[in-house]
Parts: C-alpha cells; sequence; structure tokens
C-alpha cells in the first residue's frame, strides 16, 4: 500500500482547503489544525479501492474510515489526556488558557510531588526523609498496600489456577461445563454481591479488615482469569508429548516441570498478569473488606473523587496508564512467543 | 441380552470392564486437580453468597430480642387483641431485652425490624422498654395505659408476623409490595416504590448501553479484522489500552472531560457553540454514566467480534457483490449472519456486566444515574437493612445467573478469550 496515490493526494487538499476556511473564520490557528489531525488520520487507513470504484465508493468508503477513527480517539483519548492534564500548574482538571500557548510556566510536576509529600511529617526536611516517606505517605502507603495484595493474590491464583486448568483440559475431566462455568462465575456475579457475601461471612470468621480477607477475595476474582488464559493456551497443547515424556521414564512432577510448565509458561504468566492487574485495578470488594490500613490505591482514588478532587488523582492516573502500557508490552510479547513456540508466524 | 460375545482378557476380566476402570482413575485424576480450586471456591465464593441469601429470607430478629413473646403469640387468632397472659410475657421480655448490649438482640433491633413494617413505631417501642420494668399486673391495661398505639392490632399482627425466622417479607419490600394490616399482600405506598423502578432503569441504561457498544464495536471490529496486520495492531492498541487501565483511571479521565469546566464544554464554547454560562452538565447523571459505561464495556464487545470476523474469509462478500447483491443487502444478508456468534457472545456480556455495575454509576451517576446494585450498596453500609440489601442482590443475582446460563447455552464459556 502505498502512502500517496491519487485519490489521498485529492483527498488531503480538500482538508487543506477546509483547513484554511476555518482558520479564516475563526481567526485562531489550534481548531484548523486540529481538524486537519484528525480528519487526515483515516486517509493513512483507507485500503486503495478496485479501479472501477467511483467517486461516491470513495466518499463513502472516507466516511466510514472516520466514523471508525472517531471511534478510536473516543477509546483512547480519555486514557492519553489525563496525562497532559496532570501537568497542570493550576489546581483544575481543564486546560488553561497558558497550556494551550505551551507557556513553560502552565505547567509543572507538582502533582507528581504531591503524590510522595501527601500526609509526610516533614515533606522538605532532611532528616528521615526516606523513612517519612516510606511509612506516611499516604499514597506510597496505598501504592505498597496495592503491590503487596496484588502479588500475592495473583501468585495464588496462578498457582491453583493452573491446577485446575490441567485438570479442565484433559478430555476424560467430568462434569467439565459445570465445574469450568462455576470457575469462570466470579468474574460474571456482580461485584456488590460478592463484595457484601464475603464482608458478612468473613466478618463471622474474623478476617475482614484484614490482609488475609483482601488477599482471598482478590484470588477468587482472579481465578476466572488465569482459567480462561491458561486453559487457552493448553488448548495448543500436544498432549502426545505427556505420553513421549512418560515413556522416556519421566515420572509425573518432572513430566510437569520439564515439559508441561516450560510450554505452558506464556500462558501462566499471562494469566498471572490478569489477575495481577485485576487485583490492582479491584475497588469494590476493598470498599466492603478493607480497613484504612489496608487501604489500596483504587480505594484511595475513590475517596479522593468523591471527597477532595485534586489533579494529584490525574498525576496517579498518569502513572497508573504508564504501567498498563508496560503490562500491555509484556502481553504482546508473551503472545508472540507462544504464538512462535507453537508453530504460527505473527505478522 | 446382547449376541455379541465379551472380550475376556487372560486374567478373566472383560475388556470393557477393564477399560471402565482405567479411565475413572484417569477421571478421577482429573477432577482431583481441580478440587482444590473447586473447594476454595465454593468455600470463599458459593458459601458466602449463600449464607447472604439466606439472610434475605432469615430474619429472627424478633425471636432473638423477645424470644418467649415469639412462641407465646402463635396462639392468638388475630382478632381483636392477644391475651393478658401473652402481654405478660411481652412485658417480661422487653424487660430482659432492655440490659441486652449484643448486636442484633437489642431492643432498638427489635424496633427497627417492626418500623419497616409500621414506619412510625420505632420510638414506641424504644420509649416502653425504658418504663416496663415499672409496668404491673395487669399488664394488658397498664400497657395500654402507658400509650394508647398498644390498642392497634395491626402492631400485634405485625409482631406475630415477623415472630416467625422466615420471611418473605424482604422480597415483597424489594418488588415494592407489603403487607396491609390485614396480613395480605397489597401494593407499597406510592413513596415508597423505588426498587421496581429502579430495576427497570437499571435494565433500560444496560440495554442502551449495550445497543451503543454494538453500533460503535461492529465498525471498529470490521476495520481491525480486514486491515493488514501491521496497522490492525497499531489500532488493537487502542482497543486494548483502555481495557488493561484501571477502572478508577478511566472513570477520573471522563469526569476530567465531561465536567462542566472541562475539555469538552471548553472545546464547544471555544468553538461557539455554547457561550460561557450555558455550560451543558454531562457528567453526574444519566448521560455521564452511559458515557463512561459504554467506554469502559467497548472493549468487551470489539474482542469477540473481533475474533469471529477475522475468521470470515472476504470471498463470501465477494462473490456476493459478484452475483449482483448490493453492498448493503450482501453486508445483510452475507456478513451479518456470519458475525451472529461474535455479536452474541459481546452482547451478553456487556449486558451482564453492565446490569451489575457499581463504582461508575456512584462516581459519575449523581442521582438519576445510580443502578441498583448502588442500591444494594446502600442498604448493606448506609441504612443497615441487610435482609434488604440481601433480597436485592438475589433478585439481581438470579436475572444474571439466567443470562449467564443463556451464555453457556449459546456459546459456551469456553470459548470466552481476552486480546
Amino acid at each position: 500500500m502505498t502512502l500517496f496515490n491519487r485519490e489521498k493526494a485529492i483527498g488531503i487538499v480538500i482538508l487543506l482547503a477546509i483547513a484554511a476556511i476555518i482558520f479564516f473564520t475563526l481567526g485562531s490557528i489550534t481548531p484548523a489544525i486540529g481538524f486537519f489531525v484528525m480528519f487526515v488520520i483515516p486517509l493513512y487507513f483507507m485500503k486503495p479501492l478496485p479501479v472501477f470504484a467511483s467517486k461516491i465508493d470513495y466518499c463513502s468508503n472516507y466516511l466510514f474510515v472516520a466514523i471508525c477513527t472517531f471511534i478510536f480517539i473516543f477509546l483512547i483519548t480519555p486514557v492519553l489526556i489525563i496525562i497532559p492534564l496532570s501537568f497542570n500548574a493550576e489546581p483544575y482538571f481543564t486546560f488553561t488558557q497558558g497550556m494551550l500557548n505551551f507557556d513553560p510556566s502552565a505547567f509543572s510536576t507538582r502533582w507528581y510531588e504531591d503524590i510522595v509529600y501527601n500526609g509526610m511529617v516533614d515533606p522538605h526536611g532532611v532528616k528521615n526523609w526516606w523513612d517519612d516517606m516510606w511509612n506516611n505517605a499516604q499514597w506510597i502507603r496505598s501504592a505498597r498496600n496495592s503491590f503487596f495484595i496484588a502479588t500475592m493474590s495473583a501468585i495464588i491464583a496462578t498457582i491453583i489456577g493452573t491446577i485446575a486448568a490441567l485438570g479442565l483440559s484433559r478430555s476424560e475431566m467430568p462434569y467439565k461445563a459445570l465445574i469450568t462455568s462455576l470457575l469462570i462465575s466470579p468474574m460474571i456475579v456482580p461485584l456488590v454481591i460478592t463484595a457484601t457475601g464475603m464482608f458478612f461471612f468473613y466478618s463471622s470468621i474474623n478476617l475482614a479488615k484484614t490482609f488475609t480477607g483482601v488477599i482471598l477475595a482478590h484470588v477468587t476474582l482472579g481465578i476466572p482469569f488465569v482459567i480462561i488464559t491458561v486453559t487457552a493456551t493448553l488448548s495448543g497443547f500436544d498432549r502426545n508429548l505427556i505420553k513421549a515424556s512418560q515413556s522416556l521414564g519421566a515420572h509425573g512432577w518432572m513430566t510437569f516441570r520439564r515439559v508441561i510448565m516450560p510450554l505452558i509458561m506464556p500462558g501462566m504468566i499471562s494469566g498471572a498478569l490478569f489477575a495481577f492487574i485485576t487485583s490492582l485495578d479491584e475497588i469494590v470488594a476493598v470498599i466492603f473488606l478493607a480497613d484504612v490500613e489496608q487501604r489500596t490505591i483504587p480505594r484511595q482514588m475513590f475517596s479522593g473523587i468523591r471527597e477532595q478532587i485534586s489533579p494529584t488523582i490525574l498525576a496517579v492516573a498518569s502513572v497508573l496508564v504508564l504501567i498498563s502500557i508496560i503490562l500491555l508490552t509484556v502481553m504482546e510479547l508473551l503472545r508472540r512467543r507462544s504464538e512462535r513456540l507453537r508453530g504460527i508466524t505473527p505478522g | 441380552m446382547s449376541t455379541t460375545k465379551e472380550l475376556i482378557e487372560q486374567d478373566g476380566i472383560s475388556l470393557k470392564d477393564k477399560l471402565a476402570k482405567a479411565t475413572k482413575v484417569q477421571k478421577r485424576r482429573a477432577l482431583l486437580l481441580t478440587m482444590p480450586l473447586v473447594i476454595f471456591l465454593l468455600v470463599s465464593f458459593v458459601m458466602p453468597i449463600g449464607q447472604m441469601l439466606w439472610r434475605s429470607v432469615h430474619n429472627p430478629t424478633v425471636s432473638n430480642v423477645i424470644p418467649n413473646f415469639a412462641i407465646a403469640i402463635q396462639q392468638w387468632d388475630g382478632n381483636a387483641l392477644p391475651s393478658e397472659s401473652v402481654f405478660e410475657v411481652f412485658v417480661k421480655d422487653l424487660v430482659t431485652a432492655k440490659k441486652n448490649r449484643e448486636i442484633g438482640k437489642t431492643v432498638g433491633n427489635l424496633a427497627t425490624r417492626i418500623n419497616y413494617d409500621i414506619p412510625g413505631s420505632r420510638s414506641l417501642f424504644t420509649s416502653t422498654a425504658r418504663k416496663a420494668k415499672k409496668l404491673k399486673a395487669p399488664f394488658k391495661e397498664s400497657l395500654l395505659k402507658l400509650n394508647k398505639k398498644w390498642a392497634n392490632p395491626t402492631l400485634w399482627l405485625s409482631l406475630k408476623r415477623n415472630s416467625k425466622d422466615l420471611t418473605p417479607a424482604f422480597y415483597l419490600a424489594a418488588m415494592d409490595l407489603k403487607y396491609d394490616e390485614r396480613g395480605n399482600i397489597v401494593k407499597a405506598d406510592d413513596l415508597y416504590q423505588i426498587y421496581m423502578s429502579n430495576f427497570i432503569k437499571t435494565i433500560k441504561l444496560s440495554a442502551i448501553i449495550t445497543a451503543i457498544c454494538i453500533l460503535l464495536a461492529y465498525p471498529i471490529a470490521y476495520v481491525l479484522s480486514v486491515l493488514p496486520l501491521r496497522q490492525s495492531n497499531l489500532l488493537m492498541i487502542c482497543v486494548l489500552l483502555p481495557f488493561w487501565t484501571s477502572l478508577l483511571v478511566r472513570t477520573t479521565a471522563w469526569i476530567a472531560i465531561l465536567q462542566t469546566q472541562g475539555v469538552v464544554n471548553d472545546i464547544l464554547v471555544f468553538l461557539g457553540f455554547l457561550s460561557d454560562d450555558g455550560r451543558v452538565q454531562m457528567i453526574y447523571n444519566q448521560t455521564g454514566t452511559i458515557i463512561a459505561m459504554v467506554h469502559i464495556l467497548l472493549p468487551f464487545m470489539v474482542l469477540p467480534l473481533y475474533s469471529v470476523m477475522k475468521t470470515i474469509s472476504p470471498t463470501y462478500m465477494k462473490a456476493a457483490l459478484s452475483m449482483g447483491a448490493r453492498k448493503s443487502y450482501a453486508l445483510r444478508k452475507i456478513y451479518l449472519p456470519l458475525t451472529i456468534p461474535g455479536l452474541g457472545a459481546g452482547t451478553l456480556l456487556v449486558f451482564i456486566l453492565a446490569i451489575g455495575y457499581y463504582i461508575t454509576p456512584a462516581l459519575v451517576g449523581g442521582e438519576d444515574g445510580l443502578l441498583i446494585s448502588n442500591l444494594i450498596a446502600y442498604h448493606i453500609q448506609k441504612s443497615l437493612n441487610w435482609s434488604l440489601g440481601a433480597a436485592l442482590g438475589a433478585i439481581l443475582l438470579v436475572t444474571v445467573l439466567v443470562l449467564y446460563w443463556l451464555y453457556n447455552k449459546l456459546i459456551g464459556i469456553d470459548n470466552l478469550k481476552f486480546g
């Protein structure tokens, strides 16, 4: 596909003309540039049409691609827009005039500093600064809780989830449909119901308002993701390999350790990542089950949004977006690796 | 009798039996592997929910607080007032209950419980309990002297009804029904009819959200499935990044974008569509809930659609076009039916997730954007009418489980995939 053919060149010229009209009527360059950028993107994604295509075909095709582009923009903008907003020098949730004119003084990292400083006894002190930050800063404490809970629940969910997936993917498995739907159901049952049930139950056995309680709840909620990803990996698994390993004298554990595990590792890791991010993002169970001691990042954001909405939340959100970009990249690499292992070449 | 002879092995056992034995062992092994998780889920997930549902029909407040009365009242036929002996037991029970400080067994609990039935009766119980010690026989007379409201047979009927530990009262309340004075089931007063309308609103909003998701997801899933891999991978990020981003982050982002001083309003004002003081309220109402939830649930529609569309060969459409079908006709008759599995999966998934949503409506819903989950959370956390919360939860759960069963039947849960 060539980037420039005749039709696309015509399209660009038309768009430039409209942008120029916008510029002269509004007298400002920003909307004109905005318009041009937004409407030129669909051109890039347009496929070359067959030779017999008429002008109407081109127009309708462009319209379709343009609509799709806007839907993609709708999807991605909210995630990305908070990043520039979080560098606002003013305590507002919107772009100030200074930001629009790219005035350096309109940008600041004060909200990022606030993530660290908020709750500290002496943010600008020299003595015991690290200690103070590690133990007293609210967001840092929530982050520590979040990562602790997410790591623990991801590990537990992956271990018992993988074992169960090994059983489920066997052809001899009895009551397969019933058990699978039970194992997936934590994802389907409304979180409020799950959290309420757990709140009463864990209260009665003194697990509410403890880390154990929250971790157990998150293991439950992460299980379906582990099951789904690991069984998907196992579905492409050649069972003859197990027989081969056994015929060569390997016993059960060795077969698992040396043959099965290396092959399903990508699935296991992506399952673990799913469980990790589910726990990291989970809030309903935390609202019901956790105390101030177990406060996590989402919980802190939740009360932040309700009580004292400040751009610090946007700064935290930007950090979280960065984390999800990293996780997404890891997942994509894992997917490619798994495809390579299974002999499917990625495009 | 079968005419075929059974194959017998050398050790005298038929091959069939041996095979059955071998597969039995295999089956047991497979089952054993899943057991740790199944047991874990039964304990940490199924049992708590079951326990909560039990709470919706089981409310032993009356028999906990005034146990002897709860037995004695059963002999009363419901006409006029109970006999003197019942009154005596009642007063004596109240005296002992007054001393009880255990949660769920105080006079306050009893008063709250009857207050659900007969609004305004709360103070009657608490004030009587304070003075119960001084009451002398004949108890019937002195109680009526203390407060004339005790002469109301409705009160005693309500006490009798609630003396039974098992009660459908909370389901009635959840369906905007109640018992009248005579114990018949009637519609609740207009003021209290909030649950059914909320259920209907929840279903309506979920349906709207699902419909918008279909409209938005269908074209982009199509584009993703036909573009060359290099480009579609780039666009796939637009779908997967929101999917992987924290729910709270996305909700926060929508608040930043949609609020009256937010980005969208700023742009509209800047372009001259709105005046500076005519900014539109787009968040903290139903509109905000719908926009934010569509954004959050859209990937759940795109991904199943995409995985189905990727398997559809483009030659089908070309064949239809080459035989003279117009594009719209070919789309309707050829392409759409082929995408039904993905469409069904996405629709059910989005609807199931939307109907039980809690966080987003709680944050951006304002007052009219609240869904049934928010009401359940309210009853569990704020009003502490746990049984009513549980009853509402049970109705929601049954709705979701029916949809889940349908999903399993039509699509099969093992076909669910991410990314």
